[in-house]
């Protein structure tokens, strides 16, 4: 099982980032193999319209089953992640990387 | 001549000096008033006409045929604006993301992205008198004011080509749909206020019109409010203030009301005639 959340950072203690679009990073956790990698996601900054879409497609791309951010996908991005099987957990704005993988574990993110 | 006025900051009077120069110029001779707000039209609140014209606009975005499609990517990796995403088996279109540039349409090997009209907004057209107005307006979840404000432009060129006066409500702001509203402006005027966010606006304002090698002045609207730096700055830039319109309440009240200023406020009618007097300038200086 892959999970991914939208970080500001490269660690399990950096802060998630509560923009889908527009995340400086995707934090990449393979649950099977204990694996984490980061994909850079920060040159969106250079892109003035189409960030939602864009990023989906990249997120979509590395074909996870779980994605976990602060507020949750706008509405084209959404439209995009809607077609995969990816489950979507928001409301870890305030939260690291770590601490909203254990709350996900605990059932304690909303479903988007 | 055709006149834009253009503000950086929104809220500086664009809509009050625009509807009211009209209005005014109008007594006398034909002028065209276009509203290029696309996002927000407000200049028909002060124009009382009959509407004689109405049309809905339309752009062209690409439509996905899965029938003969391959799934190559190369309409992905065209497109500049983000407005295609490609899935495991399907094409996805963003047509509020799309420039109209049919790129991914001409450059599809098996011609799977046939270009269809999308309808953006409306153009509607009054007549009052010597006056005739045009507004557009896009529809509810349309990003892009540019192809709209291309198009009411291109309207009033087709349409109206006999008219000397032409006068163009611009956006606020100093991106795309700014440069489309001005970039035929023989005049753009910039109106601002003298607080500290109108000159830092202003700012940007002049170097987008110094990029794009326009003419431009200075008007300064609620003069005496803020402080002088507005004054200050155009001074130091050579940039002339043709007009100051004071700051007053009997003003605030008459705008609130959708009324036009200078028929019932001296001062204001006072300051629009320095500007009219400007504009004739020109137009002698053009003819000669």
């Amino acid at each position: 099982m892959k999970i991914v959340f939208t970080s500001k950072g490269t660690e399990w203690v950096s802060a998630i980032d509560p923009r889908f679009g527009r995340t400086d990073y995707f934090f990449v956790y393979n649950k099977d193999s204990d694996e984490i990698s980061t994909v850079d996601n920060r040159a969106i900054v250079e892109t003035a319209h189409g960030a939602g879409p864009q990023t989906a497609q990249k997120l979509f791309e590395l074909k996870p089953d779980v994605l976990i951010t602060g507020n949750g996908p706008g509405g084209n991005a959404a439209r995009v992640l809607a077609q995969g099987n990816i489950k979507i957990y928001v409301g870890a704005s305030e939260m690291t990387v770590k601490e909203a993988y254990e709350a996900y574990q605990k059932g304690e993110l909303k479903e988007f | 001549m055709k006149i834009a006025i253009a503000s950086g900051k929104g809220g500086t009077g664009k809509t009050t000096l625009s509807t009211n120069l009209a209005v005014y110029l109008a007594e006398k001779e034909s002028v065209v008033l276009t509203d290029l707000d696309v996002e927000e039209p407000n200049s028909g609140l002060f124009i009382n006409g009959e509407l004689t014209h109405h049309e809905n606009k339309y752009k062209m975005v690409p439509q996905w045929k899965s029938d003969s499609c391959t799934l190559c990517g190369n309409c992905r990796e065209v497109c500049n604006f983000h407005a295609i995403v490609q899935l495991v088996d399907q094409i996805m279109v963003f047509p509020q993301l799309c420039h109209s540039c049919y790129a991914c349409s001409e450059l599809c090997p098996t011609d799977s992205l046939p270009m269809v009209p999308e309808k953006m907004g409306e153009l509607r057209e009054f007549q009052a008198d010597k006056l005739t107005f045009i507004e557009s307006k896009l529809d509810v979840g349309q990003e892009q004011a540019v192809p709209l404000i291309a198009q009411t432009l291109r309207y009033v060129d087709e349409n109206y080509s006999e008219v000397m006066l032409k006068i163009y409500d611009s956006p606020p702001g100093t991106s795309c749909p700014v440069i489309e509203a001005t970039k035929d402006a023989d005049l753009v005027i910039l109106i601002t206020e003298p607080t500290p966010f109108g000159l830092h606006d202003l700012k940007l304002a002049v170097e987008t019109m110094q990029e794009l090698k326009k003419r431009f002045v200075v008007i300064i609207n609620r003069y005496g409010i803020g402080n002088d730096d507005v004054v200050d700055y155009c001074d130091g830039e050579n940039i002339p203030i043709i007009v100051k319109i004071p700051n007053s309440k009997a003003i605030a009240e008459r705008y609130s009301r959708g009324e036009l200023l200078y028929l019932v406020v001296p001062e204001f009618r006072a300051e629009l005639d320095k500007l009219i007097g400007f504009i004739d300038t020109l137009n002698r200086e053009t003819e000669q």
